[in-house]
């Protein structure tokens, strides 16, 4: 139930955000999801696509740092309240959000919601129990 | 004014003789009492004797920092230890330092010095002089107070930083004189505008400006924003510290006060002594220092000696500004820094290549340095806040060993250019 998310060091410089997304493209991958983190001097480019260790393996042919991550993807309905709703939940479980990032999908009127938490443990399971939605890769990519 | 007419204005026939006596009696001196300098000079098969007169100190051989390093602590001392009463050391940032012993002769020809570089700006017993160059080990600080106590002036020994603090004692106590390094002084009106002191109703009427480099578009700069006179100072504590040379109210070259430190330029490949006006490596030797008299000291300091004498009436023969470095030593914010001990750094920390740029600059009037360095697998997050981190431990490491704080920036793998030859590790965009 965890996914896979690429994450790829880049400069602060022009075109370097479109270097990445040209390696992609030129390489057939398809990105279903981004978020881009950045500091003064760089970003932190992360990425669900389709084809992720595919992904990594050309990203670092053009002398690009990346890393695989797991992730955990939670469907919730495309409405008021549906993102605190499952924060309420992901807080009542003291669980602690490193960073994340929403992504809405078209079908089903639904929003995804890509979470990285610093210790996955149980977490699925609680969040599970709770009666969320987490997705698998196959459900993500297959989106 | 010149503080010692008499040995200031000497004729130059006479300043030889005084040269070539001094020095005979200096070899001596360190052939017995000095068992490295008795073991160079046999290596070389030189002899006291053989040192007639001054001509002859190309003979010698020379002193260089690794010299001074290797016998640290006091193994270039010429006289018993207990007639030792200072100790002056370098920062020793790039090893052990360097060691300058000073017996109470050398601390009245320390204080001599620098009353005469204080006189050439103008300084009397009427003046106060803020000393804002570090006090301590560092020879900066107690150098220009015990010059400006030799004249008789007011001293306020505040030291360096606390700028706020510098200014308003500067206003209240209405000093005349300041010393500090020239990227100091600049940076402290900065801060007299944003605090709102108005510098030009203070009372300085002159500055000295040494401890690194910088340029006559500089001291425009300086003049115009502080209202004075400002004067470059040379000196390094494997000589004495700051008295080595001064510029007069000509300001044009520095007086080398040759009477005790005899400067020489050498061809720094092939060590041949060159003739004025020629460009070349600075060696001194000091010919009256008891302590830790050193020969023929290579300094790495580019420059040349000038060849007319001074229209100020002073003899001793003047050299050029500092002209550049035979080595890749950069001079951050007064300190030494070298890049061979940035890589030592890096390659301490853990995960981090050795593949580094330095970009040297000045903000707000301060030398700044950054530290490029290259992004890997073993290092690298999806988290920001781990990045930070890394940069952060690597600033720390690096303010621990060099005592100077740096920016660190990761970069990505591989975009710092790679050479075949001697890789291009600095890139100085200072303007001086």
């Amino acid at each position: 139930m965890k996914i896979k998310q690429i994450s790829v060091f880049i400069e602060n410089k022009t075109g370097r955000l479109h270097d990445v997304a040209k390696v992609l493209s030129d390489n057939k991958i398809n990105i279903r999801a981004l978020s881009l983190a950045e500091t003064s001097d760089f970003g932190v480019l992360r990425m669900i696509v389709d084809k992720p260790d595919e992904a990594v393996k050309v990203i670092k042919t053009n002398n690009f740092t990346v890393k695989i991550t797991e992730v955990v993807a939670v469907e919730v309905p495309d409405k008021i309240g549906g993102l605190a709703g499952v924060l309420k939940i992901v807080d009542s479980a003291s669980i602690n959000i490193e960073y994340m990032y929403a992504f809405v999908e078209k079908k089903h009127e639904n929003a995804i919601l890509i979470f990285r938490f610093d210790k996955l443990g149980d977490v699925l399971e609680t969040l599970k129990k709770k009666g969320l939605k987490i997705l698998t890769e196959k459900e993500v990519l297959s989106l | 004014m010149i503080w010692n007419k008499k040995d200031e204005t000497l004729p130059s026939d006479e300043l030889k003789k005084l040269q070539s006596k001094r020095l005979q009696t200096l070899v001596k001196r360190v052939y017995e009492n000095v068992p490295f300098y008795k073991k160079k000079m046999d290596e070389l098969k030189v002899k006291p004797s053989d040192i007639k007169s001054i001509k002859d100190i190309s003979k010698l051989p020379f002193t260089t920092k690794d010299d001074m390093r290797d016998t640290y602590p006091l193994g270039l001392l010429a006289m018993d230890k207990k007639n030792i009463v200072e100790i002056h050391t370098s920062s020793g940032t790039t090893g052990k330092p360097v060691v300058d012993a000073y017996t109470q002769n050398d601390i009245d020809l320390w204080s001599e010095v620098m009353a005469r570089t204080l006189s050439m700006g103008g300084v009397t017993k009427n003046d106060i002089v803020q000393n804002a160059y570090g006090y301590g080990l560092f020879t900066g600080g107690l150098g220009v107070h015990y010059g400006a106590r030799r004249i008789g002036a007011m001293v306020i020994p505040i030291s360096g930083g606390n700028s706020v603090r510098q200014l308003t004692v500067m206003k209240d106590f209405k000093s005349t004189t300041l010393a500090c390094t020239p990227s100091y002084c600049l940076y402290l009106a900065e801060v007299a505008k944003d605090e709102g002191f108005d510098l030009k109703k203070m009372n300085l009427k002159v500055g000295y400006f040494g401890a690194e480099p910088w340029s006559e578009s500089m001291r425009k700069e300086i003049e115009a924003k502080l209202y004075l006179k400002a004067i470059d100072i040379y000196g390094l504590t494997e000589i004495i510290g700051p008295g080595v040379a001064s510029e007069c109210d000509k300001q044009d070259g520095l007086h080398i006060y040759e009477d005790h430190f005899y400067p020489e330029i050498i061809n720094p490949t092939t060590g041949e002594v060159l003739k004025d006006g020629e460009k070349g490596e600075l060696v001194i030797t000091t010919l009256t220092k008891e302590g830790t008299p050193i020969l023929r000291y290579r300094t790495r300091d580019i420059t040349y000696l000038m060849p007319k004498l001074c229209s100020c009436g002073r003899t001793a023969r003047k050299m050029h500004r500092l002209l550049g470095r035979t080595d890749d030593m950069l001079i951050i914010r007064g300190v030494n820094v070298f890049p061979s001990q940035i890589e030592q750094v890096l390659l301490k920390v853990e995960g981090i290549e050795p593949h580094y740029l330095l970009i040297v600059d000045r903000k707000s009037q301060l030398d700044y340095l950054e530290v490029n360095v290259e992004m890997n697998d073993k290092i690298f997050s999806d988290e920001i806040k781990k990045l930070e981190k890394i940069e952060k431990k690597i600033e720390h490491e690096l303010h621990s060993a060099l005592g100077v704080h740096t920016r660190v920036k990761l970069v990505e793998p591989k975009s710092i250019q790679r050479s075949e030859g001697k890789a291009k590790r600095i890139i100085d965009k200072r303007q001086i």
